[in-house]
């Protein structure tokens, strides 16, 4: 896919219309994200309940209609499953992003498979993996208070 | 291909590419190219060692773009010029060299908003190790500075005044005349960043009242790797070397060393000698086009890109309203598109620009925008290339999913 359209069929709809933006009253996790290669910022929420389900997850702050739109489909993907499943997640999306995931990883990223094609964006890889940096964060930082 | 301007560029032959990103790093003329290689092909060997012919010549071809930057720039003496890798590494001279041992609890340093971050970072470490303060001059949102400003930001404890003659996000000159004689009424050494002033404007350090002048070699159609401090004599005598090594001793014993004079006690380890060379054929070159050329051309171009510009809806440009103070430099947004995406989605037009901060983030903080796009031209690039840029331009909020 060339780059308009990765736009057109993954990234404006995500950038535009997100289903996740936004904030949360009560989250068991925050964390800021920060690419410093444009100084975009970002905030992930998250609630986690005692069976380590991801109830909920929003993010907030402002950025490039990558790093958005990466967020958006990021967090599409996690709500609902265990952080285990969304480490995993994690770790399948930053294998494809290299171009080493297999298929049984890409099978897991659903939705964010179609971000495969920023790896032909390399400028932009930084955008892409800035919400999922972060949320890897949140998982491995705060494993133990639910153990 | 039309445009004359392009016949020496060979990177730029191919009229697909629209090249404005010479803010950056400008394309180098098959002049240059051919002296670096001439020199490689004919006389490479270390200068200022050997005693046989390709080292005496090498000697020579090195020493003659010494005598010929001092000339560019209205040095006294070709001594005043020492080669760097670029205006960073110049900066950090200055800063280790000068500013660690003349600079000191108490004293003040004072900078511009308007300033690359290669000319804010040394002075933040120097103010962080000495412990002497920093002060900003403060621009209007078109890059203005006042004269208040200036008197008011050099108060007489300070030691050391460095700005940038030319702002490399939104193109304005600073008034370095003004800047100078208030620095040296204080009693402080005055440094001027000439990066984004030397590509564009003839140099004279006497009449900019510059103690320290720094330049880049690339961004004036040099190769990379080569760059240029000038400082006057007196200071650079007085001044503990920056790297101690090879070439830049009389003599040494096992404890103790005496360094060579000035510009060599600056310059230690094998020199960058092709690179000084193809700076000395960069400014015959630039010589050649002429700064007169130069300017109305730059000129000319932005003019029409900041008309272009104007006629787009939820597109804005920053600076000055006026076309001749830009340097070729204009910095724009369009309202819902991150800068990023505008780069990469000009970036399937084949058309190159820089997007993000331009190493300038407390001048985005100052004038309250987070990150901008920015085209840079130079005389090479011409009105069919602004055309393509602005038809491009319109279409970016509907590839980026807009409506309108």
């Amino acid at each position: 896919m060339n780059t308009k359209d990765i736009y057109r069929e993954i990234i404006n709809e995500h950038n535009l219309h997100p289903s996740h933006k936004g904030e949360i009253n009560d989250p068991s996790y925050e964390l800021d994200g920060v690419n410093p290669s444009c100084g975009d910022k970002i905030k992930l929420q998250f609630k986690i309940d005692e069976n380590g389900i991801i109830e909920d997850a929003v993010f907030s702050g402002s950025g490039c209609a990558v790093s958005q739109a990466s967020c958006d489909i990021m967090l599409d993907l996690v709500i609902g499953k265990t952080r285990d499943e969304a480490e995993k997640i994690t770790e399948a999306f930053m294998r494809m992003i290299k171009g080493e995931a297999s298929e049984e990883e890409l099978e897991i990223l659903e939705e964010a498979e179609a971000l495969a094609d920023i790896a032909h964006m390399p400028a932009r890889v930084k955008c892409a993996v800035l919400g999922w940096r972060t949320m890897e964060k949140i998982l491995k930082e705060n494993r133990r208070e639910t153990l | 291909m039309t445009n004359v301007f392009k016949n020496d560029f060979e990177i730029l032959h191919d009229d697909k590419y629209i090249y404005f990103d010479n803010a950056a790093t400008t394309q180098r003329p098959r002049q240059v190219i051919n002296a670096v290689s001439e020199f490689y092909r004919t006389i490479n060997s270390n200068p200022l060692r050997g005693l046989y012919k390709w080292s005496v010549e090498s000697t020579q071809a090195y020493e003659n773009s010494r005598r010929k930057i001092a000339e560019f720039i209205g040095a006294k003496d070709a001594s005043e010029i020492i080669f760097t890798r670029n205006s960073t590494e110049s900066l950090n001279l200055i800063a280790y060299s000068w500013g660690l041992n003349n600079i000191k609890k108490g004293d003040n340093i004072t900078v511009t908003i308007l300033e690359h971050h290669s000319n804010l970072l040394p002075w933040q470490m120097v103010s962080k190790v000495t412990g002497a303060s920093l002060t900003y001059i403060e621009c209007s949102p078109d890059g203005e500075i006042s004269d208040e400003e200036i008197i008011s930001r050099i108060p007489s404890n300070t030691k050391l005044v460095s700005a940038a003659e030319v702002s490399n996000v939104l193109g304005v000159r600073l008034p370095i005349e003004k800047i100078s004689k208030r620095a040296h009424k204080v009693g402080a050494v005055m440094v001027v960043d000439g990066a984004q002033s030397a590509p564009h404007i003839p140099i004279d350090v006497k009449a900019l009242g510059a103690d320290f002048f720094v330049f880049s070699g690339h961004k004036i159609m040099a190769p990379m790797g080569i760059g240029v401090l000038y400082g006057k004599s007196e200071l650079l005598e007085a001044m503990p070397p920056f790297l101690h090594g090879g070439e830049m001793i009389e003599s040494v014993s096992r404890y103790d060393a005496v360094y060579a004079p000035v510009p060599e006690k600056f310059e230690a380890g094998t020199v960058n000698a092709a690179g000084a060379v193809g700076l000395a054929a960069a400014i015959d070159y630039i010589k050649s086009i002429g700064f007169d050329t130069i300017s109305q051309r730059e000129e000319n171009l932005c003019r029409l890109l900041i008309e272009g510009i104007k006629t787009i809806p939820y597109a804005e440009y920053y600076g000055s309203k006026s076309a001749e103070t830009h340097s070729g430099i204009v910095t724009f947004n369009i309202e819902g598109c991150h800068p990023h995406d505008v780069a990469s989605i000009l970036d399937t037009e084949n058309i190159c620009i820089r997007a993000g901060q331009h190493c300038a983030q407390p001048l985005h903080e100052h004038l309250g925008i987070p990150a901008s796009a920015r085209a840079s031209m130079y005389f090479y690039n011409d009105e069919s290339e602004v055309e393509r840029f602005i038809e491009a331009l319109k279409k970016v909020r509907s590839w980026l999913g807009y409506e309108h």
